[in-house]
């Protein structure tokens, strides 16, 4: 089914999201991926707080080459979630709504989306000059030692993403393959 | 003895960077617009859609087709008759790297130590292959590598005793495992032989033959249609999200090897699979 989104996300509407719903992101997402989450574990361990309130918000696991003049990102598509699988349940209990990437998540992180009624959405890997398109503003937000790591906020306007993990933890990666396999 | 510049080497590798970072190969471009026209998935057909609105955005408005442009893996074939004049050739190698990164606007994502990890921020330096060859040309293969497929390849040391049908189930393992991580449809390269590291240099380099063009060995001809047929018949599809096109090829490779050992690399590429080929 397809439908159309603004971001932040509350739990409302993370409900009504289905494996397999083909969603329309409109809103402010951040971009954070290994070494942003990484850094963002040791301020917690550190007992310091983190640069944003997760509360309601979207990471989007991406990581963009640089801009030319007068655009506002280079090229900007999915990294693979499961590398941050380690960081993020703790995130998703502080109240994180959704994550945007690519690929499998552990028991753990699916255990941690339907305790808290979140969302993991897959954009296409590979498509990062189309997705582009569709980012209207970007700023760097934290870390910008990182280069490319750090945590940028961007506007996003009509997103393209697959709900792959629902809140109730129904998984279209599994469900998916099976429909096509051995045919 | 030809000689040639060092600068020249450079100059090459840095217009191969941006080229193969923006513009498939011909090969791999035609094997994309088949998938999108024979895929039966839905779903599977709109992203290898969006996949081919993202390769004619890249090309008209020159934004990397991935944003994860890759380390930069350089084949070079220096026949032995070619002196190289100007500096270190390996300097020259990565010189173009630098500048190819640098001025076309592509990611550096290449850490100086592995467990420091401290981005050198022009991507060098390069995995560098040279081998000698005969007369006095230089074949450079430039083929940028991303990581959400380099992570899912995988070794198997086999016994002898498991033979092809050993080899078959590892190649199915790893493509299993990969799944939507490595961004299908994928590509998949097999070395087939030879030592450790041999088998894994085979894979990498199995993935810069040309899409279509099959082993001229009957039986590994035979064995990359099969293993081509039964990983589309996983289900895993376009981005993972189910259907037929879950490869776009198998590239074997294969070398002697020792008479207590079967090893089998398997390295994994997305859809992306660049590779920019010049002689000079």
């Amino acid at each position: 089914m397809k439908k159309y989104i603004t971001v932040p996300i509350g739990k409302e509407v993370s409900r009504t999201l289905k494996a397999g719903d083909y969603v329309y992101i409109t809103g402010t997402i951040y971009t954070a991926r290994d070494a942003a989450h990484k850094r963002m574990k040791e301020t917690l361990d550190r007992g310091e707080n983190l640069p944003l309130n997760w509360e309601g918000q979207v990471i989007y696991y991406m990581g963009p080459s640089p801009a030319r003049a007068g655009r506002p990102i280079g090229s900007a598509g999915p990294t693979t979630a499961s590398r941050m699988d380690k960081y993020t349940p703790e995130l998703l209990d502080m109240g994180l709504g959704a994550m945007i990437g690519k690929g499998k998540r552990s028991p753990q992180v699916i255990e941690a989306i339907i305790r808290n009624r979140a969302v993991y959405f897959a954009a296409v890997g590979g498509a990062g000059a189309l997705l582009s398109k569709c980012i209207t503003k970007s700023e760097v937000l934290a870390y910008e030692d990182l280069g490319a790591e750090a945590i940028r906020r961007l506007e996003v306007e009509n997103f393209p993403a697959i709900v792959v993990i629902d809140s109730e933890g129904n998984n279209l990666y599994e469900t998916a393959a099976q429909e096509y396999a051995g045919k | 003895m030809r000689e040639i510049k060092v600068q020249e080497i450079t100059r090459n590798i840095k217009e191969m960077c941006i080229e193969a970072n923006h513009f498939l190969s011909k090969d791999m471009a035609d094997a994309m617009a088949n998938a999108a026209a024979s895929e039966e998935s839905p779903l599977g057909r709109q992203i290898l859609s969006q996949l081919q609105d993202n390769l004619k955005i890249a090309g008209e408005d020159m934004i990397p087709i991935c944003q994860d442009t890759g380390m930069a893996v350089v084949f070079l074939e220096v026949g032995q008759d070619v002196h190289f004049e100007g500096g270190l050739l390996v300097d020259a190698v990565n010189e173009g790297i630098r500048q190819g990164y640098t001025e076309g606007y592509l990611r550096k994502s290449v850490v100086r130590d592995p467990l420091i990890r401290e981005n050198t921020k022009d991507n060098t330096p390069g995995v560098i292959h040279f081998s000698i060859v005969e007369g006095s040309r230089v074949r450079i293969k430039v083929a940028p590598k991303g990581f959400g497929s380099e992570n899912m390849s995988r070794i198997f040391m086999l016994k002898p005793a498991e033979g092809i049908e050993g080899v078959k189930e590892a190649v199915l393992t790893a493509v299993r495992d990969a799944g939507p991580n490595a961004c299908p449809p994928m590509v998949i390269g097999v070395g087939i032989g030879g030592t450790f590291e041999k088998c894994a240099l085979m894979a990498k380099e199995a993935l810069t033959r040309e899409v279509g063009r099959h082993s001229e060995i009957p039986y590994v001809k035979e064995l990359e249609e099969e293993l081509l047929a039964r990983i589309n018949g996983l289900g895993i599809g376009p981005g993972g999200l189910g259907g037929r096109t879950t490869a776009l090829a198998v590239n074997i490779n294969t070398y002697p090897t020792h008479i207590a050992g079967l090893p089998v690399g398997v390295n994994i590429c997305c859809h992306v699979n660049r590779h920019v080929v010049r002689v000079i």
